[in-house]
């Protein structure tokens, strides 16, 4: 018993590290989901899709540079950025267009419909890139190409050392999170995104163009979804078409967790959620004795949703969910 | 008269086309539009029915005869169309969209699967596994099984709206799916990813082949959960499901128990599942977590979708047609594809065999499912066959 204590202590710092890695991840798409939920109150189900489709971005860009043997040729801070703006433009835009095709002509329905067809999207989706993937590489599960530089450990301490990767993660997520945080409450289009959250009526009469605000949030979204699938792709390397659909559920977790609509709840609880999973899957197979393993952080996750829903349906951050007539 | 004759005539020809060409996915297509044809041909009421319980309980095990696949085909279509008639009660007539449904038909499948195999032995130890005969009682079994899932389920979750509780149905499908992946530790109950075989099947009457006992079985269990959802569909319970479904706050203030209505229809539509599911494991003998999948909820709910949610016969159209285009169609498209591949055929200048070896057509289920939701909700979305009641809601401009 004292051995395990002795260990739970040690592997601290790298859980902890792991769960605030995981945490950003989850921040950054829960976005998605609650800005989009802010605007027009519905769950759009294909942001898990948006996010892989990110992630792929990402890797065909750096195959095709591999490929070029361009890779280590340019600094690799410039390659990530370029795969990261690649990944952020094509899933705003994809995020926009599936709302121009699938949503909008639903919005007067009844409030099941638009989900259903946002489940639809997904499948589609899922589909479509390993289609492509298929015809284009002939492979349709990818593995991001390493980078030495990323791969770099610093020493913190001497028993504690970070990837220079997960460091960029980490910036990048901050940085992001940062500038999200401007936009929405330092601009003007940022005011018109929050008076359409608000009262879409009301700010129509305002003079605001309600349908262009709502493809903007889409694409903010989707954007942050796309730049969250490549750091997704960087710091764990491999992807599938099917990799997004348990992170993007985990995200609404979070989203929820934090009170679904709320833009800083978004952040909080993704890393509420990042955290707890990340101990839940080291911690609770040496607390129960190896009864219970690591693959039941998924069960968690889900668990923490239900209890959440059932006994604080407001979130964390609690914005009281109104109910649409 | 002229439709009389043209009913008996194409249920006739498609079914010589399906013995004279057996191999032909064609014809067998044919034979089932035949059937969708007279189902809605303007005939007497008793010619219909004639015609379709001499297609279904003559013609299909005649067909199954020259082609034993084409049974497989029915049998499986059959069982989803009992899934999508017990999700049509939770989604179609409650309202209530529950996104984890093959849940309870995983409930069912692992009763039936744990008892009716040696891996029993492994938990109580010896005695294992029942005979064949406790099939019978185990349909019941599973139906209860269930159907208690389905209340614990819902007991806690059913407080929640809409998209809420979709989202946490789906959750739950997804728990359980976890759970028989990983619960062969510390007790061995599912056997984990290895699933569970063998799994006996009841002795069948009159030395009746495989196929042909469980297409029979499937039919029946079709027949009586046809008639179980018609008489709630006009029952009282139906009606409250439905008053639930277009308003919960007029349901409750004309004095319908939400809470007990909900309940209800989460257990109905869970125990349909669940007798399926017992009926599942002992046509395939053997049983794995893989079979119950998120994909597998999504399926059924596109089965309710396309055929009209809250219509019987809907659900019914909806779980073939859809059945047929994964059994058939996709996997017809794949074979023919690597037909073409092999014998070196080149389009526009293109060789096929040139194709990656990825692609695949028929791994695109997803694909076909995701389609199918987006066009009908945008295009129809009360589906192909729409419930009376159903048609009117949605229609615009309510006249």
């Amino acid at each position: 018993m004292s051995m395990d204590f002795e260990l739970l202590v040690r592997i601290f710092p790298e859980v902890l590290l792991d769960g605030i890695i995981l945490g950003f991840m989850y921040a950054l798409i829960a976005l998605g989901y609650t800005m989009v939920y802010g605007v027009l109150e519905f769950i759009n189900f294909a942001h898990s899709e948006i996010f892989i489709a990110g992630a792929f971005i990402g890797v065909e860009i750096l195959l095709g540079l591999q490929g070029r043997g361009l890779l280590e040729g340019f600094p690799w801070p410039l390659v990530l950025l370029l795969a990261l703006m690649a990944g952020m433009a094509a899933s705003g835009l994809l995020a926009v267009t599936i709302e121009r095709v699938a949503y909008r002509p639903l919005r007067a329905a009844p409030r099941l419909i638009p989900l259903i067809s946002a489940i639809g999207v997904s499948f589609f989706l899922q589909d479509f890139i390993r289609l492509f993937e298929s015809l284009w590489r002939n492979a349709f599960n990818l593995v991001y190409p390493s980078m030495d530089a990323l791969n770099h450990r610093l020493e913190l301490t001497a028993t504690i050392d970070v990837s220079v990767k997960s460091l960029v993660v980490i910036v990048s997520a901050l940085l992001m999170l940062w500038a999200l945080h401007l936009i929405v409450n330092r601009t003007k289009v940022g005011t018109a995104i929050r008076a359409v959250a608000e009262d879409q009526a009301a700010a129509s009469l305002m003079g605001i163009d309600v349908n262009r605000i709502i493809s903007l949030t889409f694409l903010i979204g989707g954007a942050m979804g796309g730049a969250a699938g490549v750091l997704f792709g960087v710091q764990y390397g491999l992807i599938n078409p099917y990799s997004g659909f348990i992170p993007g559920l985990k995200a609404f977790t979070a989203a929820v967790l934090g009170g679904i609509g709320n833009i800083p709840g978004a952040m909080v609880g993704g890393l509420v959620l990042g955290l707890l999973e990340a101990f839940a899957a080291s911690y609770l197979s040496l607390l129960t004795g190896g009864a219970f393993g690591a693959e039941y952080k998924d069960i968690f996750a889900f668990s923490v949703l239900i209890l959440i829903l059932i006994f604080r349906p407001k979130g964390l951050l609690g914005e009281v969910v109104r109910e649409r007539a | 008269m002229i439709q009389a004759l043209l009913s008996v005539g194409l249920v006739a020809a498609s079914a010589l086309g399906v013995a004279t060409f057996p191999r032909s996915v064609l014809a067998f297509l044919l034979f089932q539009g035949s059937l969708v044809f007279v189902y809605r041909a303007r005939i007497p009421e008793l010619l219909r029915w004639s015609l379709l319980v001499v297609a279904l309980l003559v013609l299909m095990p005649v067909i199954g005869y020259f082609n034993g696949y084409y049974l497989e085909v029915a049998t499986q279509v059959g069982i989803f169309v009992v899934l999508a008639l017990g999700l049509n009660i939770v989604v179609g007539l409650a309202g209530l969209l529950d996104l984890g449904y093959v849940a309870f038909f995983a409930v069912g499948a692992y009763s039936w699967a744990i008892f009716g195999s040696p891996h029993a032995n492994v938990i109580f130890g010896g005695g294992f596994p029942l005979a064949g005969g406790w099939f019978y009682p185990f349909l019941v079994v599973g139906l209860c099984t269930a159907a208690l899932t389905g209340v614990l389920l819902g007991l806690p979750v059913l407080r929640l709206h809409g998209d809420y509780l979709a989202i946490v149905t789906l959750g739950f499908g997804e728990v359980i799916r976890v759970l028989a992946n990983n619960l062969d530790k510390p007790i061995n109950i599912t056997n984990g990813p290895k699933g569970i075989t063998p799994i006996s099947r009841p002795p069948t009457p009159f030395g009746l082949p495989y196929g042909e006992y469980f297409y029979f079985l499937v039919l029946l269990l079709v027949v009586v959960v046809v008639i179980v959802n018609r008489r709630l569909e006009n029952s009282h319970i139906g009606r409250a499901w439905e008053a639930i479904r277009e308003d919960e706050l007029a349901a409750r203030s004309m004095g319908v128990p939400l809470v007990r209505m909900k309940l209800m229809a989460f257990a109905c539509g869970a125990s349909f599942a669940g007798i399926m599911g017992v009926l599942f494991s002992a046509k395939q003998v053997f049983i794995n977590p893989e079979s119950f999948t998120f994909l597998e909820s999504i399926g059924v709910l596109a089965m309710v979708i396309l055929g009209g949610m809250g219509s019987i016969p809907g659900a019914i159209l909806g779980a073939t047609v859809v059945t047929v285009l994964n059994l058939q169609v996709l996997k017809g498209f794949s074979l023919w594809l690597n037909e073409l591949k092999n014998a070196g055929v080149t389009v526009l200048g293109y060789s096929l065999a040139d194709l990656p070896t990825q692609f695949e057509p028929a791994k695109y289920e997803r694909m076909v499912f995701g389609i199918i939701l987006v066009l009908m909700m945008i295009f129809r979305p009360q589906g192909i066959f729409p419930a009376r009641r159903r048609q009117r809601e949605l229609t615009p401009h309510g006249s």
